[in-house]
């Protein structure tokens, strides 16, 4: 009979229990093993049913141990009085077995629950007792009801108090493997009455903070506590004890920390963590599956006293210290239930299941360095936590962070606040509107300092009309620009490159949804077009001088990548605006040393075509009701570059026309005195600089290095070998320009020199 | 107008990420519709409302724009000198800031402050000085401790009925010793006042928020560290030391000068320190005050404003004055301290107040100073 309730409880754990917290992954983990465990069992009984099935012998030694645990376990229920260790053989060995079962496997719930009352029971010597609990390793769970009755055991003070903190150290370490809290907690006050013992104390303050709700702090416990404190002096425990009421409660008690403290509670499970892991170990035969230890110490945030008080750039979280009455019967009105303290935010389970309760922190500053609290003041409406957050960011980039007011500052902690500020953006998508002022602020005034960061806030900055941005950006960041060192312009250019990629992100998610008619600021779109054009000019210009300072390729690349977000505006942001870029950039780029560069302007190229072309169909279709901003003019514009590049890299025309004003046309002498022959019809993706060296590996490869090679050999059948060639090393840029732009009309049997080709432009209507 | 205005302030919140909350949120209210499900249930659970049904407005100007760099005004009211009569304005207590030395400080906004709960504001603040004294040791709130802190308000410096009252917070101590009814020792003293605040600032703050821009405080730096530091985790407030720009004490020299004093006359002195010296070399410079109010008055034309070509036109005065006899250029040097009998001032802030009549219009010029060094 005794052996049919130990199967039947030995199932129950596998019956799934939801526990909050920490503990869940554990306790999953465990449950799973615990469904193991009843497979065993069941297991067994089907062994025992046919005995005349041959076996393993590890089955026989697990079925001996398990009737050896299950005698040990009868024996300790059973025994009565005080029984004494010295030559009471069968206590000894009923001892071994458990603790050595104990400690390799763990024992399941009910074998605790007579082990504990056991223990607690006062039957047995002390050193017998110690034993015991050290054994007390739970294979999966604890349950509840075993912890009850050793505290009434406990309560009654039939064992010595080295037992009793042997205990409350067990429960301590066990408490996330307890299966049930509830009537735990309604012990509260039981175990609050034990901090009057001297040797309890620390490990029931222990237990108590790990065990204490809202409700349970009360004044006359609060008083209690600070005349247990008044006894025994400053106490890292009862310190622990004390601060988390405050937390719950900050209207009863007021304590400041010292600033050395640590951790609150001794180490509790150590006897235990070892076994703990052992047995896991086998158990599940993953000790990554760790068990959270070390709950209850609190890394408390190293606070220097020497900071004058009034610089608030490291905001400790807290929740706030008053909560008005009005508000606390509003707040149960609407709840039914307490406030969850921002302090003990530690998971997003914890935010994703309080978050109709969760207060903000006293000081709105802290959410920057939670990630926790950016999630949730993003779903929050309430304008004044933003104001809240506005008046203090404005107020310590002011007065910790700008250049422009002269005063000292710590350069690391400015430099690790700008950052914080620039991932809170980067984490909500949206600029600061403060930080917006800062930079307008500061940025007359930069010389270069906390460069990245700046540049990273840059990118934040929020659409505005361009007076304001042209005296306020444009012109201070041109003048910095241009006298900076080329690493510098780079930086730049990615910043206002990022800023485009924001504002454009922004304009595709409000386009459906704003009626820009009614907005009360009188933003139209056209408005808007005009603030993005503004910007594209302006880097175009100042991309323009940069090119003509120092014509560096690495520079081009961070200018192409600007025209790489410009060219795709209309088809992937919705945005009504084709910009071509100036032919300072386009020339530059079109006769660039890089073939990663020219590679990335037929890109470009190409996706101002399909742009250009999805934009036409618009507008023929009438599908479109936006105002467009392409006139004739930028089609005309594309249709020259597209001309020009076509010439330079295909029909060999480069130098002939005028087609731009700007463009790279040459005299016929000039051409004469460079002394190539044939120059008229030499300049084409064979002799363009960016591709000669792939041309000349191209024929070493075909016809062999010593050979002298020759250029013009590329032709016919081998041009077109020659352009797959130039595909396959990656020139997919090239690859989508020249099967748009350029029809060919037979690919196989056409001859180079014959120039059937011809070059698509747009239509212009 | 006001409420309008405010909105504008608060919707600069510019995101993307709330348009995108928007958009998933209606596109997760379209099945729920169509099951039955009530729309409120999807829209607001509880207090948090996870759909925004506000747009924030793009390129939104606040109602106060700041410049790149806010310049002086350069004209000035002169603000009535009869202060707001009003029932308590306790006037012992507007006696008592007279001939102290002030400290300046500059104040953000306070959230959720409330002139309702000065008792419970008392308790927390001294069992926080307490608790912060015997660092590591908790104390109970609201027990009978050695330090005591009162917060009043203070009517009497209120300048229009916009003003917020001001507020003033002592801190006294019992020696455990000492005879039951002997006198309390101040300790600290403290006041967070605004007198004819910006009205434009006032009529955009949400109504969570206390508009007191000013902070004078009288006593131990660490006492004003421990309550500044309660100030801002209990009311999300940030202080910032004000100091007085040598521009802005030029405009107290001829503000003040202009101040008709019945029985006190005091000299007007002004002390400049010339920067390039090897040892700090200071210029005090006193002038009669009758002889001062004399230049002043054939200067000052208008009745209720100052412009700044006025207080130009009367420091060039001095300045050249004091060249004739001394030949040394006092606009080469730098104005560090003024004091008149109204008030004197020193630029790293602070400030003794010395008429009773003109202590509205004193405060007046500091909460203008305060609330233009407060980022907005």
């Amino acid at each position: 009979m005794e052996k049919q309730k130990l199967h039947r409880s030995s199932r129950r754990p596998a019956k799934p229990e939801q526990q909050p917290g920490y503990g869940q992954g554990v306790l999953s983990a465990l449950h799973g093993h615990g469904k193991e465990r009843g497979d065993i069992t069941e297991k067994i009984n089907i062994q025992k049913t046919h005995q005349d099935k041959c076996h393993s012998a590890d089955d026989q030694a697990e079925v001996n141990e398990h009737e050896l645990l299950e005698q040990g376990l009868q024996y300790f229920e059973k025994v009565e009085g005080h029984v004494q260790l010295k030559g009471n053989g069968t206590l000894l060995k009923h001892l071994n077995t458990v603790e050595s079962v104990g400690t390799q496997k763990g024992l399941p719930p009910e074998g605790i629950d007579i082990l504990l009352s056991c223990a607690l029971s006062g039957k047995f010597v002390d050193t017998v007792n110690s034993r015991l609990l050290k054994c007390l390793i739970p294979s999966s769970v604890v349950s509840e009801d075993a912890v009850v009755k050793a505290v009434s055991w406990f309560c009654v003070d039939q064992c010595t108090a080295s037992t009793q903190v042997l205990f409350v150290r067990w429960l301590i370490t066990m408490f996330d493997l307890v299966d049930h809290k509830e009537k735990l907690r309604a012990l509260y006050g039981c175990f609050f009455c034990s901090l009057q013992d001297e040797r309890l104390c620390p490990y029931i303050c222990h237990l108590l903070y790990l065990l204490t709700k809202k409700e349970n702090v009360k004044p006359f416990r609060v008083r209690k506590l600070l005349d247990l404190q008044i006894r025994v002096g400053m106490q890292p425990h009862l310190q622990g004890l004390l601060s988390l009421y405050k937390v719950y409660c900050p209207e009863l008690v007021s304590l400041t920390l010292p600033t050395r403290v640590k951790t609150f509670f001794k180490n509790s499970e150590s006897l235990w963590k070892a076994e703990i892991m052992a047995v896991r170990r086998r158990n599940f035969g993953s000790p990554s599956v760790g068990l959270q230890m070390g709950f209850g110490i609190k890394q408390l945030p190293s606070q220097s006293k020497k900071r004058k008080w009034n610089s608030h750039m490291n905001l400790p979280v807290s929740s706030s210290g008053l909560v008005s009455h009005e508000d606390v019967s509003s707040f149960h009105h609407l709840h039914q239930d307490e406030a969850f303290p921002v302090e003990l935010l530690q998971t997003f389970t914890q935010l994703v299941q309080n978050i109709h309760r969760l207060q903000f922190p006293a000081q709105m500053g802290s959410v920057l360095k939670s990630p926790l609290l950016l999630h949730y003041i993003n779903c929050i409406k309430d304008d004044s936590v933003f104001l809240r957050l506005n008046y203090w960011m404005a107020q310590v980039l002011h007065e910790e962070c700008a250049w422009y007011t002269g005063n000292q500052h710590n350069e690391t902690e400015v430099r690790t606040f700008l950052d914080t500020i620039a991932n809170a953006q980067q984490f909500l998508q949206e600029g600061f509107s403060n930080c917006e002022e800062f930079l307008y602020k500061s940025i007359p005034h930069w010389n270069g300092c906390y460069r990245s960061q700046i540049l990273q806030l840059l990118s934040w900055i929020p659409l505005t009309s361009f007076s304001e941005m042209e005296q306020l950006l444009y012109e201070p960041l041109g003048q910095i620009f241009f006298t900076s060192s080329l690493y510098f312009k780079c930086g730049v250019i990615e910043s206002l490159k990022e800023m485009l990629q924001n504002w454009l992100s922004w304009h595709a998610f409000y386009a459906v949804q704003v009626n820009i008619q009614d907005s009360p600021m009188n933003n139209t779109l056209s408005g808007l077009v005009n603030t993005v054009c503004d910007l594209i000019h302006f880097v175009g210009r100042i991309s323009t001088i940069a090119l003509h300072i120092t014509n560096s390729s690495l520079l081009l690349h961070f200018i192409l990548d600007f025209y790489e977000i410009v060219c795709d505006m209309y088809v992937k942001y919705a945005m009504p605006l084709v910009v071509l870029p100036p032919s300072g950039v386009f020339y530059p780029a079109l006769l660039s040393l890089e073939s990663v560069n020219l590679n990335h302007l037929c890109y470009i190229m190409y996706r101002y075509r399909k742009n250009l072309v999805a934009a036409k169909e618009n507008e023929w279709n009438k599908k479109c009701t936006m105002w467009l901003n392409i006139n004739s003019q930028t089609i005309q514009e594309y249709n020259q570059y597209v001309l020009d590049m076509v010439g330079c890299l295909w029909t060999s025309q480069a130098f002939q026309k005028d087609r731009h004003p700007q463009g790279i046309f040459m005299d016929a002498e000039m051409l004469a005195r460079t002394g190539v022959e044939n120059y008229r019809n030499s300049f084409n993706i064979v002799r363009h600089p960016a591709l000669m060296g792939h041309a000349i590996l191209f024929l070493q490869q075909g016809f062999g290095e010593d050979k002298t090679v020759n250029l013009d050999l590329i032709k016919g059948k081998l041009w077109n070998w020659y352009v797959e060639y130039l595909y396959k090393k990656g020139m997919r840029g090239l690859k989508v320009f020249v099967e748009s732009s350029i029809s060919r009309i037979s690919c196989s049997s056409q001859s180079h020199s014959n120039t059937a080709e011809s070059c698509t432009s747009v239509a212009q209507k | 107008m006001s409420s309008h205005s405010a909105r504008d302030v608060k919707r600069r919140r510019n995101s993307a990420v709330r348009a995108l909350a928007e958009s998933s949120g209606r596109r997760r209210k379209i099945p729920e519709d169509r099951l039955g499900t009530p729309i409120a249930a999807a829209t607001t659970r509880h207090n948090v409302t996870f759909i925004n049904t506000c747009f924030s407005q793009h390129g939104i100007t606040p109602a106060r724009r700041n410049t790149p760099f806010r310049q002086v005004p350069s004209k000035r009211k002169i603000p009535p000198n009869t202060p707001l009569l009003e029932e308590n304005s306790g006037p012992e207590k507007i006696s008592s800031f007279l001939r102290k030395q002030w400290t300046l400080y500059s104040v953000t906004p306070l959230y959720k402050f409330s002139y309702a709960k000065f008792k419970d504001y008392s308790k927390l603040l001294s069992a926080y000085i307490t608790a912060e004294k015997q660092t590591g040791l908790a104390v109970e709130v609201g027990m009978d401790l050695n330090i005591k802190v009162t917060f009043s308000s203070l009517s009497g410096l209120k300048g229009n009925e916009h003003d917020q009252r001001a507020v003033f917070i002592q801190i006294t101590s019992r020696s455990a010793f000492a005879a039951p009814n002997s006198e309390e020792k101040v300790l600290w003293t403290g006041c967070l006042c605004c007198t004819f605040g910006d009205m434009e600032i006032l009529s955009c703050l949400l109504k969570d928020f206390t508009c007191l821009p000013l902070f004078l405080v009288n006593g131990g730096e660490t006492l004003t560290a421990m309550v500044g530091t309660w100030f801002q985790k209990t009311f999300d407030c940030c202080f910032s030391r004000l100091v007085i720009s040598a521009r802005d004490l030029t405009w107290m020299a001829a503000m003040w000068t202009g101040c008709k004093l019945e029985n006190h006359m005091a000299a007007i002195e002004l002390l400049f320190s010339v920067p390039c010296s090897p040892c700090n070399l200071d210029i005090s410079y006193a002038i009669h005050p009758e002889d001062a109010r004399a230049l002043w008055e054939s200067i000052h034309k208008s009745q209720d404003e100052v412009t700044e070509e006025e207080v130009n036109l009367f420091m060039n005065c001095l300045y050249s004055h004091f060249f004739r006899h001394f030949k040394i250029y006092l606009s080469a040097t730098r104005l560090v301290k003024v004091s008149t009998a109204v008030a004197s001032a020193h630029c790293d802030g602070k400030v003794k107040l010395l008429s009773e009549e003109y202590i509205i219009s004193v405060l007046a010029l500091l909460t203008e100073l305060a609330t233009n060094q407060i980022q907005y």
